[in-house]
């Protein structure tokens, strides 16, 4: 288990225990966490799982792949340090990582 | 050259005992009598990657299970949206082009000057319009009468939106809605009967003619906050005008986006809650379901059937050997029901269906619906004020459907409204 917190558009935070090797946007969902709405499934076809990381966890994590690129890049509130939330496998390094999430997922 | 064989006619065929490789679910009439499901159930488990040759259409591919036409979507180098997205190909007449039928890069950059207009944001200041005009239309039905839905409800409030969103002249606004309906409901687009291929290519020539003269309006004016004026002030789309088959395309495009799906979801939908009393009575119960209705009536409606890929390059797909230049058509009306994927009977309507987002009909990868938000809105907000009215929205008939191998969609839908 990793401890992730999400913070909602409104400031609102859901401190979370994600299960390791599963997505952050899986840890969202299970959890309850509004915000995330996953319609594909966790298949990077949509972009309703999107999250805004600040500059110290998007550079560790990498940046995104061409495929989730190609998702990320129409969405209104997108932002350079923007991913997707099923893209992103929480592992140990993850600790304490803050996920903030846009006001809408499109 | 032999001439090709006319295929069997669907709707006298048994599902179950039809040769398999007879099978052709592009007839539009299967749409029109609602007799796709047995075939499809049939292909999905039999045949999930099904060949036809068609006589008309050429080879095609019917992709049925939910999992395989996401593969299709993703794929989207090897499976194409050029020239068109329809299994007819596209009618030398018809000269426009919009971003559904590109590829990337000309089609992430078209659809990036058109996409804020339908951004969430921009959509929360629409609501309260919306609202008001949904609620105007629900006084004004007759009660004690009955009459069709389709005409007094769903036609009217989306010609109302799709005007709002243009600032179109408001007292001319069904002419947006004639435009939508005939450039789908021709024979050589759909095998629909809306309309003869001569009045189609009339009515979309005056469509461009007024599109143009509002764009010159549009662009002489202050920027305003309607589509067209957008694109005649934006940055990236001002010269847009200069390529009218580009632009008239994607207006085009706009509209029919926002006409039929959202028509035939806003009827879908009392549809439903008549067919499954059960869930009308959980809904009474708990308005605070409506948002997850919308998506199940979204699901269970799939006003649009599906969309077609040009196959780029010989390839294979789930053991099938695609050969470059096949068709192969996503059959969103399929995957929303493969029980693989939709859990807990798929052919039911549950308005609070487990992961009821998880659903096809807005499509997914690049083509993603652009309109999806705004499409739940709209259906969101006139339950909202449909459920402040009346006690129950009573099928008082038999629905009437329109041929199309595009288009799940409605004529006719009689009904009484019971006030609470």
């Amino acid at each position: 288990m990793t401890k992730v917190t999400f913070v909602e558009a409104n400031g609102t935070e859901h401190d979370v225990d994600a299960r390791n090797n599963r997505s952050l946007m899986q840890a969202a969902v299970q959890n309850g966490v509004p915000g995330i709405d996953a319609d594909c499934g966790g298949q990077c076809l949509c972009a309703t799982c999107h999250v805004i990381l600040d500059e110290q966890w998007y550079s560790k994590l990498g940046t995104p792949d061409a495929d989730e690129e190609q998702m990320l890049a129409p969405t209104p509130e997108r932002s350079p340090t923007s991913r997707l939330s099923c893209q992103i496998q929480v592992t140990d390094e993850l600790e304490g990582i803050k996920v903030i999430l846009p006001e809408f997922q499109m | 050259m032999l001439d090709k064989v006319q295929p069997l006619r669907m709707l006298d065929q048994d599902p179950k005992t039809i040769p398999l490789d007879q099978i052709d679910v592009s007839q539009a009439e299967l749409y029109e009598h609602d007799a796709q499901w047995g075939f499809f159930e049939r292909l999905r488990k039999e045949d999930p990657i099904h060949f036809f040759d068609h006589h008309e259409y050429g080879r095609t591919w019917a992709v049925s299970r939910f999992d395989d036409i996401a593969y299709v979507e993703k794929n989207h180098e090897i499976f194409s949206s050029e020239p068109t997205i329809t299994i007819a190909d596209p009618p030398p007449d018809i000269p426009f082009q919009s971003f559904i039928q590109r590829d990337p890069p000309e089609h992430d950059s078209q659809r990036a000057a058109v996409q804020p207009v339908v951004a969430p944001m921009n959509l929360a200041k629409l609501e309260a319009l919306i609202r008001q005009r949904v609620g105007v239309i629900l006084d004004g039905l007759p009660v004690g009468e009955t009459f069709n839905w389709v005409d007094e409800v769903s036609i009217n409030l989306t010609t109302q939106m799709l005007a709002t969103l243009f600032d179109f002249p408001f007292e001319e606004r069904h002419k947006l809605t004639y435009w939508s309906d005939a450039t789908t409901g021709a024979p050589d687009v759909s095998g629909g009967d809306f309309i003869t291929i001569e009045e189609r290519n009339k009515a979309l020539a005056e469509c461009g003619e007024y599109f143009v003269r509002l764009w010159h309006e549009r662009a002489n004016g202050p920027p305003g906050n309607d589509l067209i004026s957008m694109l005649a002030h934006s940055e990236k789309t001002r010269d847009m005008i200069n390529k009218p088959m580009e632009y008239l395309g994607n207006i085009l495009l706009l509209i029919i986006g926002g006409n039929d799906t959202t028509r035939n979801s806003l009827t879908g939908g009392v549809l439903a809650l008549n067919q499954f009393p059960g869930e009308y009575d959980k809904l009474r119960k708990d308005l605070s379901l409506i948002p997850s209705m919308v998506s199940e009536i979204i699901r269970w409606q799939t006003p649009i059937l599906g969309m077609t890929r040009r196959t780029k390059q010989d390839t294979e797909l789930f053991g099938k050997q695609i050969k470059k230049g096949d068709k192969v058509v996503m059959w969103y009306i399929s995957g929303n029901r493969d029980e693989d994927v939709i859990k807990g009977d798929p052919n039911k309507f549950i308005i609070d269906r487990e992961s009821v987002r998880h659903h096809l009909s807005f499509g997914f990868g690049i083509h993603r619906c652009m309109g999806n938000r705004l499409a739940e809105m709209q259906i969101r907000v006139a339950w909202e004020e449909i459920m402040k009215r009346f006690r129950q929205v009573e099928v008082v008939g038999p629905e009437v459907r329109a041929p199309s191998n595009i288009i799940r969609g409605y004529r006719e839908l009689p009904v009484q409204v019971h006030p609470l």
